[in-house]
C-alpha cells in the first residue's frame, strides 16, 4: 500500500495473474518488504493482537449464527443449548464472549500506546481518526451481541442504553420507538440488533483495511517518535514484524484461553443467566467493563440530557486529539510533564470505570464528577496546555541512535509495566462483580466444592445423591428444564449408564402429542426428553406458591452471585475461584431460622433465611436431617444434602466443565511450548538487526 | 529463512524454525477441528433419531401410511396378495438393480414393505399407488418404482432403500 511495487513474481502463473490484477505486489510491498522502525517495542505488537481478535470475533460468530435463534421466546433457551448440546459449542461461546471483553482490553493498550507515544500528531490524524470510528463501532457491535443471549442483564442494558437516544429534544420519543420497533424492547428490537451485530464487524474489518493503508501510507510511529531517515533506521516487515507479532500473540492467547478455559464467567454478569424478564429489573444495572468508565461519566451528570452528551462526548473528544495537542514532540519519553499526565489519566479512567460499578449513590457520585471533570481536563487543559509550557528533552537524531543508545534496564521496565497492566486489567474486569451486591444478606461461608480450581472434577457420588434430593425434594416445585434424561449418561455427568438414564427416563411421564385423533396423550419418557416442570406454566407456578413462582434450577448456580467485594475479586483472577453461585445456592438451603431474630420482621408467608437478600424468602425449609435415604452410607443430614444438590445444579449449570478444564490444559501446555519457541525464533530473526 | 545454512549441514537454527513451524501447524489444525466438527449434528438431533415404534393394526390391506423417522419419510405398505406376487414372479435379470423380493422384507411377514420414501435420484418424495409396477411413481424426473421399492424405469440408480427396522410382535415395528 506504498506506491507501486517493484516486486516480480518468478512463476509464470504468478506472472500472468500479476499483470492483471497486481495484488502479489501489494501483498509485497504492505506485508513482506515494508519498512518497520527497528526499535518497536511490544507495545506495537497490539495492532497484530487486535486483527487477531476480529477474526477471532467474526469467525466464531458467524458459527454461533449458525445455531442461535434470534426470537425474544428462543434466543435465551438456544444459547444454552448451543453450550450444552453443539459440538464444541461451549468452547465457541466462551471464544466469543470472553473474546469481546480481550478485545477490548488490546483495543485499550493499543489506544494508551498512541496516547503515550503521540501517535496521532501530524501526520496521522485521519490514521487516529479512523481509529476512533473503529472504536465507536466496535461498541456499538459488543452492546448489541451482549444483548442476543437475551438474559436480564442483555434485556435491560437494551432498554437503559437505546433510552439514551430518548435524551434528544423534541425528536426523543421518536426515535427510541423507531430504534426498538414497537412500544418496548421487544422481540423486533432482539431481530433487529442480531442483523446490525453480524453486519458491524464486517464494517470494522472495511474500517480496518482503510486504518491499514493510512498507516502504511505515514509510516509507524515508533517509541522515539522520530521519522525513519535512512535504511538503519527500519528492517522489513517480513520477517522481524511478522515474527515479532505473533510472538506478542501468542503470549495474548495464554491470556485469552485463561478466561476461556477457566474462568469462562469472570467478566460476566450472574444476572444475564436468568431469561429477560421486561417485569423485574436487576437490583444493580451493569455494563459490561469495557463501558464503564464512559457509563460514570453518564451517571455523574445530574441532568439527562448533559450526561448523555458528556458520554458521547468523553469518545468523540479522542478524534479532535491532534489539534488539542500540537506539541512538536511526538512521544512522551521526551516529555517529562505530559509523561506524568499520563499517568494520571490512566489512573482516572480505571477509577472512572471502578465507579461505574458501584452504586451511584453518596461518596461514589462526589468522586464520580471530580473524576469526570478531570477526565476532560486532560483533553482540554493539561493537552493545550502543556504544548506551550513544556520544554522537552531533546529527542535521538534518528531510530539507529534510539536503539544503540538503550540500556539494558528497558526491559525490565517493559515487564513490570505489562505487570501493572495485567493486574489493572483484572481489577477493572473483576470490578463489575462488585456490583452485584446482595442487600441485606449475610455473605455466604466459603464451601470446599470438588469441582473448584483448574484440576476440579465433579464428585460422581455427590451427583448421584444431588440428583436423587433434586428428584424427591426439589423437583416438587422446581424444573430442570434445560436437562435431558440422556445427559444423565453424559461423560462429566453423573455417570449413569445410558441404559440406567433411560430406566431413570421411563419412571416419567411426558406429555406428548397430537396423536392420530388430535389428542394430547401421556407417554413413559425417553432419553432424549427434558425434565418435565412441576407446573404447567408461569402462573400456575405462582398461584401454587403463595405469589413467587419457583425459579428453574437448570443455571441457578450460575445466576446467582454474592459481593466479592475488592480487592478479593482481583485475588480471585489469578485463584481462579469462581464458586460464588454454589456458595450462595448452598448457603440458602443451610440458612433457614426456625425464628426471627429479634428486631427483624418479616411479611406473612414468607420465612426467615440467613442468607437470603433481605431474609425474607417465600420457599419454606424445603430440607431436614433424614429425609432422603442415601444407599452408599453418607451422613443423611442438611449440610450433605445442601452440598449433594448444590453439586448436583452446578453440573446440570456447566455440564461441559470437564472437558473444558481438561482441553484448557493441553491448550496451556502447547501456547506455553509455542511461546517458548516462538520467543527464540523471534531471537534468532532479530539477531542481526540489534 | 535457512539462507545461513546448506541442505548437508543442518544447523540449530534450521532447526529451531522447523520445530517452530511444526508446532505452529499442529496448533493451527488442532484450532481447526473443532470449528469443522461443529457443523455436524448437534447430541439433542442425534437423541431425537432414537428408533421409534409403529402399530401396525390401522392400516389395512392395500393401504399405506407415511412416518418420520430421523426427519425422512418412511412408507410402510400393507401389499396385497397381487402385489406380493408381482413383486416375487419379477426375473431379477430384467431388474437395474437386482434384488430379491424377499431381501426386502422380513421373512414370515411378506405383506409388509417398509422403505423409505425418498428416490435414490435426488432426494423427491415419489407417490404411492402410482405408475407402471404397481408401487411408487416419482413425479419429480420420472422415476418408477415397482411393489418391492426396487427401480424399474427412470433416471434413478438403485431401489428405495429399506430402514433398518424389526418385528417386536406381528403388528408392531421398530424403526431404527
Amino acid at each position: 500500500m506504498s506506491g507501486p511495487s517493484d516486486f516480480q513474481p518468478t512463476n509464470p502463473a504468478l506472472k500472468w495473474i500479476e499483470r492483471r490484477l497486481p495484488i502479489f505486489g501489494l501483498v509485497h510491498s504492505s506485508f513482506v518488504a515494508y519498512p518497520t522502525p527497528r526499535n518497536l517495542n511490544y507495545w506495537w505488537t497490539f495492532g497484530a493482537i487486535l486483527s487477531m481478535m476480529l477474526a477471532v470475533q467474526i469467525l466464531t460468530g458467524v458459527i454461533l449464527a449458525m445455531h442461535y435463534t434470534p426470537h425474544a421466546d428462543l434466543a435465551f433457551q438456544s444459547v444454552e443449548l448451543i453450550v450444552r448440546n453443539v459440538n464444541y459449542g461451549w468452547l465457541l461461546r466462551n471464544m466469543h464472549a470472553c473474546g469481546a471483553s480481550m478485545f477490548f482490553f488490546a483495543v485499550y493498550i493499543h489506544m494508551f500506546r498512541g496516547l503515550y507515544y503521540g501517535s496521532y500528531k501530524e501526520p496521522r490524524e485521519v490514521l487516529w481518526i479512523l481509529g476512533v470510528i473503529i472504536y465507536l463501532l466496535m461498541m456499538a457491535t459488543g452492546f448489541m451481541g451482549y444483548v442476543l443471549p437475551w438474559g436480564q442483564m442483555s434485556f435491560w442494558g437494551a432498554t437503559v442504553i437505546t433510552n439514551l437516544f430518548s435524551a434528544v429534544p423534541y425528536l426523543g420519543e421518536t426515535i427510541v420507538t423507531w430504534l426498538w420497533g414497537g412500544f418496548a424492547v421487544g422481540n423486533p428490537t432482539l431481530n433487529r440488533f442480531f442483523s446490525l451485530h453480524y453486519l458491524l464487524p464486517f464494517v470494522i474489518a472495511g474500517v480496518v483495511v482503510l486504518h491499514v493503508w493510512a498507516l502504511h501510507v505515514a509510516g509507524q510511529n515508533n517509541p522515539a517518535g522520530v521519522d525513519i531517515k535512512t535504511e538503519k533506521d527500519s528492517v522489513p516487515f517480513t520477517p522481524h514484524a511478522t515474527i515479532k507479532d505473533m510472538f506478542g500473540v501468542t503470549c495474548f492467547l495464554i491470556f485469552y484461553s485463561w478466561f476461556i478455559f477457566y474462568m469462562p464467567n469472570y467478566l460476566g454478569d450472574a444476572d444475564n443467566y436468568i431469561p429477560a424478564n421486561p417485569g423485574v429489573t436487576p437490583a444493580h444495572i451493569v455494563p459490561e467493563w469495557y463501558y464503564l468508565p464512559f457509563y460514570a461519566i453518564l451517571r455523574s451528570i445530574p441532568n439527562k440530557l448533559a450526561g448523555v452528551v458528556c458520554m458521547f462526548g468523553a469518545i468523540i473528544i479522542l478524534a479532535f486529539l491532534p489539534w488539542l495537542d500540537n506539541a512538536k514532540t511526538r512521544s512522551s519519553k521526551y516529555r517529562p510533564l505530559a509523561k506524568q499526565f499520563f499517568w494520571i489519566f490512566v489512573v482516572v479512567c480505571i477509577l472512572l470505570g471502578y465507579l461505574g460499578s458501584q452504586p451511584p449513590e453518596g461518596v461514589y457520585v462526589i468522586a464520580g464528577r471530580i473524576l469526570t471533570v478531570c477526565y476532560f481536563a486532560y483533553f482540554l487543559i493539561v493537552l493545550p496546555l502543556l504544548a506551550r509550557i513544556e520544554t522537552p528533552r531533546p529527542v535521538p537524531n534518528s531510530i539507529a541512535d534510539d536503539v544503540l543508545s538503550r540500556s539494558r534496564g528497558k526491559i525490565a521496565t517493559a515487564a513490570s509495566i505489562a505487570l501493572a497492566f495485567v493486574v489493572a486489567g483484572g481489577l477493572f474486569a473483576g470490578s463489575t462483580q462488585t456490583a452485584r451486591a446482595e442487600e441485606g444478606g449475610n455473605a455466604p461461608p466459603a464451601q470446599k466444592w470438588s469441582f473448584s480450581g483448574p484440576f476440579g472434577m465433579y464428585d460422581r457420588g455427590s451427583l448421584q445423591r444431588g440428583l436423587k434430593v433434586y428428584k424427591e425434594v426439589c423437583s416438587a416445585c422446581h424444573g430442570l428444564s434445560l436437562i435431558a434424561f440422556r445427559n444423565l449418561a453424559d461423560p462429566g455427568g453423573p455417570g449413569y449408564s445410558p441404559a440406567q438414564a433411560a430406566a431413570f427416563a421411563s419412571e416419567y411421564k411426558i406429555k406428548d402429542g397430537p396423536n392420530d385423533q388430535g389428542e394430547m396423550f401421556e407417554r413413559p419418557g425417553r432419553p432424549a426428553d427434558y425434565f418435565p416442570s412441576p407446573f404447567p406454566n408461569e402462573q400456575a407456578a405462582r398461584v401454587a406458591n403463595g405469589g413467587a413462582a419457583p425459579p428453574d434450577l437448570s443455571l441457578i448456580t450460575k445466576a446467582r452471585s454474592y459481593k466479592r467485594g475488592f480487592p478479593q475479586f482481583v485475588f480471585d483472577f489469578f485463584t481462579q475461584y469462581q464458586e460464588q453461585g454454589p456458595d450462595y445456592v448452598s448457603a440458602i438451603l443451610r440458612g433457614f431460622e426456625e425464628k426471627t431474630p429479634a428486631g427483624i420482621t418479616i411479611p406473612e408467608g414468607s420465612y426467615y433465611n440467613t442468607y437470603f437478600p433481605g431474609h425474607a424468602i417465600k420457599m419454606p425449609k424445603p430440607l431436614s436431617d433424614g429425609q432422603v435415604t442415601y444407599d452408599d452410607g453418607s451422613p443423611t443430614t442438611v449440610a450433605q444434602y445442601a452440598h449433594d444438590v448444590t453439586t448436583f445444579l452446578m453440573w446440570a449449570a456447566e455440564p461441559h466443565m470437564e472437558a473444558r478444564k481438561r482441553i484448557g490444559m493441553q491448550v496451556f501446555v502447547f501456547l506455553i511450548i509455542f511461546a517458548i519457541l516462538m520467543y527464540f525464533t523471534k531471537k534468532k530473526v532479530w539477531a542481526d538487526a540489534h | 529463512m535457512t539462507t545461513a545454512s546448506s541442505a548437508d549441514h543442518p544447523t540449530r537454527r534450521d532447526f529451531l524454525y522447523v520445530a517452530t513451524g511444526a508446532a505452529a501447524a499442529v496448533g493451527a489444525a488442532a484450532t481447526v477441528w473443532p470449528l469443522v466438527a461443529q457443523m455436524n449434528p448437534d447430541a439433542a438431533t442425534i437423541a431425537a433419531g432414537a428408533p421409534i415404534e409403529v402399530d401396525l393394526t390401522p392400516i389395512g390391506e392395500g393401504q399405506d401410511i407415511k412416518v418420520f423417522w430421523r426427519g425422512k419419510p418412511i412408507y410402510i405398505s400393507h401389499r396385497t396378495k397381487k402385489q406380493i406376487e408381482e413383486a416375487q414372479n419379477v426375473p431379477l435379470s430384467s431388474l437395474p438393480d437386482p434384488q430379491p423380493d424377499s431381501a426386502r422384507v422380513k421373512p414370515g411377514h411378506d405383506q409388509w414393505l417398509v422403505v423409505i420414501g425418498i428416490c435414490t435420484h435426488l432426494g423427491c418424495i415419489p407417490i404411492a399407488h402410482e405408475g407402471n409396477y404397481d408401487g411408487f411413481f416419482c413425479p419429480c424426473h420420472g422415476s418408477q418404482y415397482d411393489s418391492s421399492g426396487r427401480i424399474r424405469q427412470g433416471p434413478a440408480p438403485a431401489n428405495l432403500v429399506v430402514p433398518p427396522y424389526q418385528f417386536v410382535s406381528d403388528t408392531k415395528i421398530q424403526i431404527g
